[in-house]
């Protein structure tokens, strides 16, 4: 289901302060890995570095095929190592669609020529993502379809959306939505609400996001199906999430790292930047998504890696595209914005960045364990640093952190054994 | 970004006043003064024989029209000249925009000119920031999406300030489509700066979700403009009607829900239209061709102060000083107008 570029295994020596929520650890500790595998936890004496499962990224936008003008699978996988991610999952809406069995081999042919890092695939819930018919979803799934979206678009019939469900049996991968009723968020170019009332933009309210996820965890209720909701950016969203996993729903939930650190404020720049699918909302939907990550609600952060061309977001806000890139920043920015000021734990942050997804899309779960494949992330903690254009691996730059000055930095990335990301030699080679 | 001040609190000092006009809350009330004491100057030259001066002789301005537009567009044109600048207009069909060309390209083409201001007028919010980034020209807008509409704001204050002989206290019913209006949201940003009231009148569909943060009343009742020194009519649009968008059910209910009739209107009211009017909709033409009705005066408001706004751009801060003095090394007795130390403006 995850596929990468062969390489070969790395023998290294980390020492820091390990974190593995899962394995209850967080203690100084050298970690020995031999060809690619844990063989030895032992002691250690340096804290100075943070080591912790490397990340896992679910929602991550490769462009390939068809826009590999603003990223390619060697791109977005460099991109994803430098961000800290031992697997990326891409998403299905390029062109053409990831909704033949054609498509996917073709892709999974590509990442195992040129993925940095373990990439998995999401394919269409639908043929061409038109929200119709529904894709050869077994076929998919055969071949090693991850999960399946229309991610982009919702599946606006509430009676094909049933149908995906229960047709999901037969594939046994889980679907992945996408919430929004578009004839509640329109043309909206921002959220619905003071902010937008100001700027004339557009409003897309938050109500076009809450009323979709009701109706969809209603339907995988009613079919006891699993569902993974993507992006969620709004209050009334985590509450209708954290109801349904009482209730006993198998519902697991995703955030991203430009919902958790920003509100619609950040749109009164019109940098196209700052625009989003789903968009940014108000301080009150901010903190309810700070509690959803906190007590588990939401399961996992994913940083809807969204690439796109200089001159196609240097427009009017009106005419940028959606969608912001993500992969190279998604840590440094929640520990900075998030763990620094005390709001979320920092145990709390590697779990819903690593084990959390993992378990959303059933993938293997990164750990610190002897006899597990390597994959860890080395980070800096006190390192600071400046988000500069010239720093991303990705091919496009349009970052919300631009200029920002974040701490804490990815420094070493051992993905399935293989050293991917090394900004500084922190470990000594055996 | 000046963006972030609350518009028309005074400006930090070591803050300079910003080298664009993209939005009213780039002004101070302090501004908003200046710029209308300065248009009413210049209205005494509308008077004479001979109406142009020369204080931007020399000077560049060019209109970047990508909306169709007559009285704007008009109204910048004649007041670059009526100030002796040179002006060049261009418009979105017949151009290489119709050939794909971006909104960056075109200012950066523009900009090879060498112009003092670019005045542009987009249906695309975000517009003129695009621009102002893209070259070194001041950047008016002349109307960017359903977001700003400065200028057309700084002449209804001037036409309400001549009508009333004050802004401070004044209370102006905004009647209508809201929601898809520039103009609306302009006005009500520069009547907080300057003091006045705002009442918004309309359907409940036509008016921001919680517009109120901008500091104004809302009612959906046509007798809430009873006690209004000004009722400000804005445009009904045919479109609003579309399936799809169906904000309101018809025009027909519309008119008699909201539209401005005779009975309507209380003596001393004034009303306001900032065009183009659908007669028979939102006002019935018994008003618009009463004396109450300031149309024809917004019009020419709008010339003296979009006058106004390039002196203002040209002759204050830095920036307009430098290229100035750039534009005319030797300097004549005329420019002495437009050289620093904010000299008021002599048109005796």
């Amino acid at each position: 289901m995850l596929w990468r570029a062969p390489a070969p295994p790395v023998s290294l020596v980390l020492e820091g302060r390990v974190v593995d929520p899962g394995e209850g650890l967080d203690a100084c500790l050298r970690v020995v890995v031999t060809e690619g595998v844990i063989t030895a936890i032992e002691p250690g004496i340096d804290a100075a570095m943070l080591l912790a499962p490397a990340f896992v990224d679910p929602h991550v936008h490769l462009r390939t095929p068809g826009r590999e003008d603003e990223e390619t699978i060697a791109t977005g996988t460099a991109a994803a190592a430098a961000g800290g991610y031992c697997a990326i999952v891409g998403m299905p809406n390029t062109e053409p669609v990831v909704d033949s069995a054609a498509v996917l081999g073709a892709l999974i042919e590509l990442a195992r020529d040129e993925a940095v890092v373990p990439t998995g695939f999401m394919a269409a819930i639908t043929k061409g993502q038109r929200g119709e018919e529904l894709a050869e979803m077994a076929e998919l799934a055969a071949l090693g379809a991850v999960a399946f979206t229309d991610d982009g678009r919702p599946v606006a019939s509430p009676g094909l959306m049933r149908n995906a469900l229960r047709y999901s049996v037969v594939a046994g991968r889980p679907l992945a939505l996408h919430e929004e009723e578009s004839t509640l968020s329109r043309d909206g170019q921002m959220h619905e609400g003071a902010v937008s009332a100001e700027l004339g933009l557009a409003g897309w309210p938050s109500l076009a996001e809450t009323l979709m996820i009701e109706r969809d965890l209603t339907l995988a209720a009613y079919e006891h199906r699993p569902v993974h909701i993507m992006h969620v950016s709004a209050a009334g969203s985590v509450a209708a999430v954290r109801a349904a996993k009482a209730r006993g729903v198998a519902v697991t939930a995703e955030v991203t790292p430009h919902h958790l650190c920003l509100t619609d404020e950040a749109v009164r720049t019109l940098d196209p930047n700052m625009k989003m699918n789903p968009p940014l909302r108000t301080q009150a939907d901010r903190d309810a998504l700070l509690e959803g990550l906190r007590d588990g609600t939401l399961d996992c952060v994913g940083t809807d890696h969204a690439p796109h061309a200089r001159h196609e977001k240097d427009a009017p806000f009106e005419e940028a595209p959606f969608g912001v890139t993500g992969l190279e920043t998604s840590f440094s920015a929640l520990y900075t914005s998030l763990v620094e000021p005390g709001l979320v734990e920092l145990a709390t942050l590697l779990e819903r960045m690593s084990a959390g997804p993992a378990r959303a899309l059933a993938l293997p779960v990164p750990r610190i364990r002897v006899g597990e494949h390597a994959n860890i992330v080395v980070i800096d903690p006190e390192a600071e640093w400046e988000v500069r254009e010239e720093t991303f691996r990705s091919r496009s730059v349009n970052s919300w952190l631009l200029g920002e000055r974040l701490h804490g930095r990815v420094v070493q990335t051992v993905a399935d054994g293989r050293l991917a990301h090394d900004l500084v030699t922190v470990g000594s080679a055996r | 970004m000046s963006e972030q001040r609350a518009g028309g609190s005074p400006r930090p000092p070591g803050e300079t006043a910003p080298r664009h006009l993209l939005a009213v809350s780039d002004l101070t009330r302090d501004d908003v003064e200046r710029i209308l004491d300065t248009a009413r100057a210049l209205s005494r030259t509308l008077d004479r024989e001979v109406k142009k001066l020369p204080t931007l002789r020399g000077r560049l301005v060019v209109n970047m029209f990508y909306e169709s537009s007559t009285r704007t567009l008009s109204s910048f044109d004649l007041a670059a000249k009526r100030l002796s600048a040179d002006t060049m207009s261009l418009r979105s069909s017949g151009s290489s925009v119709d050939k794909g060309e971006s909104l960056r390209d075109t200012a950066l083409t523009l900009a090879a000119y060498d112009p003092d201001v670019i005045v542009v007028r987009h249906p695309h919010i975000g517009a003129p920031q695009v621009v102002a980034a893209a070259t070194d020209a001041h950047v008016v807008n002349a109307g960017d999406g359903k977001h700003q509409h400065p200028t057309q704001a700084l002449l209804d204050l001037y036409t309400i300030r001549e009508a009333f002989d004050r802004l401070d206290g004044v209370h102006v019913a905004i009647v209508g489509d809201v929601l898809h209006s520039r103009v609306a949201r302009s006005l009500i940003e520069a009547l907080a700066i300057v003091g006045a009231r705002v009442t918004l009148v309309g359907p409940p569909t036509l008016v921001p979700w919680e517009i109120e943060e901008m500091g104004c009343s809302v009612s959906h009742e046509i007798g809430a403009i009873a006690d209004a020194d000004v009722v400000y009519v804005l445009r009904m649009q045919r479109e609003r009607m579309l399936p799809g968008s169906a904000f309101v059910p018809s025009l027909r209910e519309y008119t008699t829900l909201y539209g401005i009739t005779p009975d309507r209107v209380r003596a001393g009211q004034v009303v306001m239209h900032p065009g183009p009017m659908n007669r028979g909709v939102e006002i019935d033409p018994r008003v618009a061709d009463s004396p109450a009705a300031l149309v024809t005066t917004q019009v020419r408001a709008g010339l003296v102060v979009r006058m106004a706004v390039l002196y203002d751009l040209l002759t204050r801060g830095p920036a307009g000083t430098s290229r100035v003095r750039l534009a005319d090394p030797g300097g004549t007795a005329w420019n002495d107008l437009a050289i620093p130390a904010a000299p008021p403006l002599e048109v005796a």
